[in-house]
Parts: C-alpha cells; structure tokens; sequence
C-alpha cells in the first residue's frame, strides 16, 4: 500500500473490481471478523468458533463435491436427498432393524460404510444419466431431488428414527484435543479436493471438461468417465454429511435431514468464487464461502437481527458476491 | 430439424396419452374416481401447482429458469391473509403483487446486473422466504372468513372450483400469448438462440424480464389460493414448489434447454403427477396394498426419470445438452 504514496505510480488506478472479485470473500470474511471482534460479546472464544464451524461443517463437506461438479459444467440438485437417505439408511442398520447385527462396533462400521456408499451409488446414477444420455444436469438430478427424499421416507415410513449410540456419534459429537470430529473430516476433505483439482490429472480433466467439453473429449480425455466419478464423489459427500447431521441431532427425520442443502451448497461454492458455468474452481474459497454466509447468518443473529431478515440479508450478499465476480470477467 | 418434430409430437401425445391411461385405470379401478367430488378436489388443490407451473413453462422456453416461485407464493399467502379482512380484491391485489415485485427483481438481476438466472433467482428465493416471515411473524397467518375472501379457493362457479375456472382461464390467455403474438414468437425464439435473437433486433431482455413479472404474479396468485383454500397464509409451504414445476414442464415435453414447448401440456404434465397422488389414495383405499403417501414422491420421480431418458434417446445424443 506504501506504493500508492508515491507521486510516479499516483496515475496507476487501483483496480478496485478486479481486487474485489479476486479477494472479494477474503476481504468479507476479514470485514466480519473485524466486525464482530468489535461488536459482538463473546466472539473471540474457543466456543464460538466451534459453534460456527459445527454448523457449516456439513455444508462444506457437500459443496466440496458440489464445486468438484459445477467445476464439469454440471450442477447436484439431489444432495440433500442423497442425506437423508444415508441419514435414513445408517440408524437402520446399526440399531439391527434390517439384520441383527451382535457387536455394536461392526454394525456401526457396517452401517456408515452402507449407507455412504449407497448414497455414492445414487450419485454415480446421476452420473450416469448427464454423462451417457446427456441430459441437462440440473434435469437428471431433479429425478433424485424429488424421488430420493421420497426413498428415505419409505425406508423409514417417515417416522423420527432415535438413538444415543456413542459409538456412532462421535463423528458429530466427539471432541479430540477439542476440535469437533467433522472439523476434522471437513479439513481433510477439504484438503484432499484441493490437492486433487490442482495436481492430479483427474483434477485437470474436471477444469479442462467445465472449460470446453468438446476440446477436452478431442484432447483424449475420458469425458463420460470423469463426470461418472464427480457425481458418485458428490454423492459419497452428502451421504457422510448426512451421517454427521443425524449424529450430532441424536435422531434421523427423513422429512428434515438435508432440506434446502443443495442450495446452500450452492450459494457456498458460488460466493467462493466457483465458475457455476464451470471452467474454474476452488475449494478454498468454497471454503471461505461457507464461512462467510455463516458467518453472515452469526453476526446477525447474535447482534439479535431475526432470523428471517438475516434470510433476506443472506439473499442480498450472494447476488452481490456473484455479481462482483462477474464485473471482472465481463473486462 | 425433423428430429425436433419428433421429439415434438412424442412430447405432446406422450404426455395426453399417460394421462388418459391413467384416468381410465382410475375410472376402470375406482368407483368414486371419476365422481364430480373427486374431480373437482383434484382440480381445486392442483390449480395452484397449474399457476406456477405455467409461469415456469414460460421462463424455461425464455432458456432461464426461476427457483423462487415456491417461496414467492408462500410470500403472496402470507400478502393476502394480511389484506384478506379488507375483503376479496385487496387481498388478491396484495397476494399478486408481492408476487410481481418478486418476478421484477428476478428480472431486474437477470436483465440488468446480469446474474446468471439460477443464483439471481435463488437469492430471491431466500429474500421472499424471509420477507414471508417477516411479514407473518413467524407463524401462519389466518384469513378472515367474513369478508368473502375464501371464496377465491373455496368456493364454486356452479360445480367449478373458483381456482380450477381462474387457472384454466390462465392457461388459455398463456396459450394464446405464446401461439398467436409476437411475443409468444419472440419467447421461443430467444430460447432457441440469444445471441442471433438480438441480432434480429428483437428486445431479448424486454421479453425475459416481463417472463419473470409474469412468473412472479403467477406464483403470487397461487399464494393467493394457497391462502384462501386452507385458511391461512403460509410462510413456510411453497419448499420445492420450483422444482415439482420444473418437472411438471419437463413431463409435458418442453425442452429445458429452452427454444420449444407448449402450454397445453404444462397443464396435461401438472395433472398426471397430480392424479398420480390421487390414484395412489385409491389404491390405498382398496385395502389390496397400504403404500404410504410417502410413495408419491418416488413414483413422480420415477415418471421424470422415464421422460427425461426417452427425450434423450429420442434427442439422440445431441439435443439434450
């Protein structure tokens, strides 16, 4: 900044958009920290900062495969279904309704194992449907949008399935050296996607097939299979997201668990930074984008605004996040 | 061009075909099935999935989409339940015009700040569902009952539901716009290509944000008999409206990708998942199976999921992207 002040790069305008744009959710993020440092009792605490990370951990955990898809160019409206079907699935399984199973241990094991899978499989049928008959994302995932919530419901009648089985708990309510259980699956995950959608071939293939798919099918890449294994990644995600929502409420509601998350996934990866027309991506600022609307929704609600107008305040900065990222690709 | 025409008349007899086979298994099934209370209940509850259905037909042959009308209605219920002591008008005045100010700002977004459609509308979606709140104190609002105003969802014209009649007039004033005005031309032809639209001279974004208005009103009006058929105005129904709509469209053969579709079957798509439910209380009723109403989501499901395979097989691999 001390170069502003002098006189021969005085005439350099500051690019205020394309900073913005670039840095935009860092800089909101930096804004309400600063912000509730000031204003907000009891902010800077090890409680509140668990609090906050608690609750965007699962939509983290399903924007990380949702930035992975829009990244191809696609979209998943169906993850909050893929939820509650594993939300459904797992308290099932290990509470010996479908098999008795003896040993507590295995049949939690069985039973995160099934039902994460089961949610991937879902996810790899979505794949199917955009990579090998082409249809229109948004369209193939409705199917499951409206069908897989319908899937939970009747596996478990609908009715409210509760347990208090510490064993499979922990990985919404355990604690070790005081990070929460899923903070920890959330940075791992969160790492892992990184480092794939930078480094691997597979992550290259992700961008190259967003940013022009007919090119990236001339160029030798294996368009249909790359796009078979995003959505069955985005479906593994939500079905672990699913697992950690019914672990931290001690209760799995087929009705509840996981509505609306598609779009908050959305909103996440889109304030973040995300291409949503694919092309460009980053899991960091999914991230960050999380954290911001969280972190939007906290401030609100702790400086006692209500939580419906901090609904339409959310509205507001996710159209003007957007927005802002497109004044610099339109120059 | 032919295979367009195909996909064409496979989507508009497909879906008529569907339903007719339905209501005759029904009739065939059910003895009240085709009883004038049947009927008209199935009428009566689907003219407001109809009304938003059919702004949604209009915006996705526009080539955009719109995610707010779920919550823009539930906005407008609230809206009219507010008004609906000062009698019929202002609270149907009320219910479509937050509705309209909704599809204005959607339009507005689309047109002017150039959002991409899906996230402009999703933030409206956010905004009326808070605005809904707000505006109803968290909780339901009840309608008043002595001023007339629940005659606009449950009353009768004759043996009609009052919101079947105003759904239906809707769908005729829609098939009109899009078959006989320039509009309605202008509607496809923005679907079918932007850019060489523009180049036509034709007012692209003119013609998108009066589809969102119109969207908009459209939901707004559906909160309006959302309201005054159960007797309150509520803040937190309409979760997922936009997407059954998306799927009524897409089952009544309009192409997602804009460019192509009809009105008339929007409606024939609305009413097979509705009667789906139906059939499925009859069956139930027969005491043969016991499927619960939980069924009904994957049985819709299911029905998009064949709709959407034969396009695209029909499409061959090209079309549907």
């Amino acid at each position: 900044m001390s170069d502003l002040t002098r006189p021969a790069l005085a005439t350099r305008t500051f690019d205020l958009f394309g900073f913005l744009s670039r840095y935009g959710t860092l800089v909101a993020l930096a804004l309400l920290i600063a912000f509730n440092l000031a204003f907000t009792r009891n902010f800077a605490t090890l409680q509140t900062l668990n609090v906050n990370l608690t609750q965007v951990c699962t939509i983290v955990i399903v924007a990380v495969g949702m930035t992975l898809v829009i990244a191809t160019g696609g979209i998943d409206l169906s993850v909050g279904s893929l939820m509650a079907i594993s939300g459904a699935l797992a308290p099932m399984i290990f509470m010996s309704k479908i098999v008795p199973i003896d040993n507590i241990y295995l049949a939690v094991a069985i039973a995160m194992l099934v039902s994460v899978v089961v949610a991937g499989l879902f996810g790899l049928f979505n794949g199917w449907l955009v990579a090998y008959f082409r249809i229109q994302p948004i369209v193939a995932t409705l199917v499951l949008f409206i069908a897989g919530r319908g899937i939970a419901q009747v596996l478990t009648n609908g009715n409210l399935q509760t347990f208090t089985v510490p064993q499979f708990q922990w990985i919404g309510l355990a604690r070790p050296f005081g990070i929460p259980a899923q903070v920890i699956i959330m940075a791992i995950l969160v790492l892992a996607a990184a480092w794939v959608l930078r480094r691997t071939l597979f992550g290259r293939s992700i961008l190259a097939i967003g940013g022009n798919e007919k090119a990236a099918q001339l160029s030798g890449i294996a368009v249909a299979k790359v796009k078979l294994a995003v959505y069955a990644i985005t479906g593994l995600c939500a079905g672990l997201a699913g697992l950690i929502v019914i672990a931290i409420n001690s209760s799995s509601d087929a009705n509840l668990v996981g509505l609306g998350s598609e779009l908050d996934a959305i909103a996440a990866v889109a304030v973040g930074g995300t291409l949503l027309s694919g092309g460009k991506a980053t899991i960091v600022g999914t991230l960050l984008g999380a954290l911001t609307i969280q972190l939007v929704r906290f401030t609100l609600l702790a400086n006692g605004v209500p939580p419906a107008a901090a609904l339409v305040v959310k509205a507001a900065i996710i159209a003007f996040a957007v927005w802002l990222q497109q004044q610099n690709r339109s120059r | 061009m032919r295979r367009v025409e195909l996909i064409r008349t496979i989507g508009t007899y497909g879906v008529v075909i569907a339903l007719a086979a339905l209501v005759l298994f029904g009739f065939l099934r059910y003895d009240r099935f085709l009883s004038t209370f049947n009927v008209m209940s199935v009428l009566r509850y689907n003219s407001m999935f109809a009304l938003v259905s059919l702004g949604m037909c209009f915006v996705i042959m526009t080539g955009v989409i719109d995610l707010s009308v779920g919550a823009v209605a539930a906005m407008g219920s609230v809206a009219s339940a507010l008004a609906s002591p000062y009698g019929l008008a202002p609270g149907l005045a009320a219910g479509v015009f937050v509705g309209l100010a909704a599809g204005a700002i959607n339009g507005l977004l689309v047109t002017r700040a150039h959002l991409l459609p899906f996230i402009a509308t999703l933030a409206t979606m956010l905004a009326a569902s808070g605005t809904a709140l707000l505006l109803a104190g968290n909780q339901t609002v009840s309608v008043s009952y002595d001023s007339g105003f629940i005659a606009f969802g449950q009353g009768n014209f004759s043996i009609f539901p009052v919101p079947a009649v105003f759904a239906l007039l809707a769908y005729m004033l829609g098939s009109v716009v899009l078959n006989f005005t320039s509009f309605g031309r202008t509607v496809l032809a923005i679907g079918g290509g932007e850019d060489a639209t523009r180049l036509m001279g034709l007012e692209a974004d003119r013609v998108k944000f009066i589809v969102y208005l119109a969207s908009g009103g459209l939901a707004g009006l559906a909160g309006v008999i959302l309201a005054a058929q159960f007797g309150a105005g509520q803040p937190i129904e309409g979760v997922g409206w936009e997407l059954f709509a998306i799927a009524s469209v897409v089952v009544g053969g309009t192409l997602l990708t804009g460019g192509m579709g009809s009105v008339g079957t929007t409606l024939a798509g609305v009413l097979l998942l509705g009667i789906l439910f139906n059939v499925l209380n009859f069956e139930n009723g027969l005491g043969w199976i016991s499927l619960s109403a939980y069924w009904q989501s994957v049985i819709r499901g299911l029905f998009l999921l064949v709709v959407v395979i034969l396009q695209a097989k029909l499409a061959g691999t090209r079309v549907a992207i």
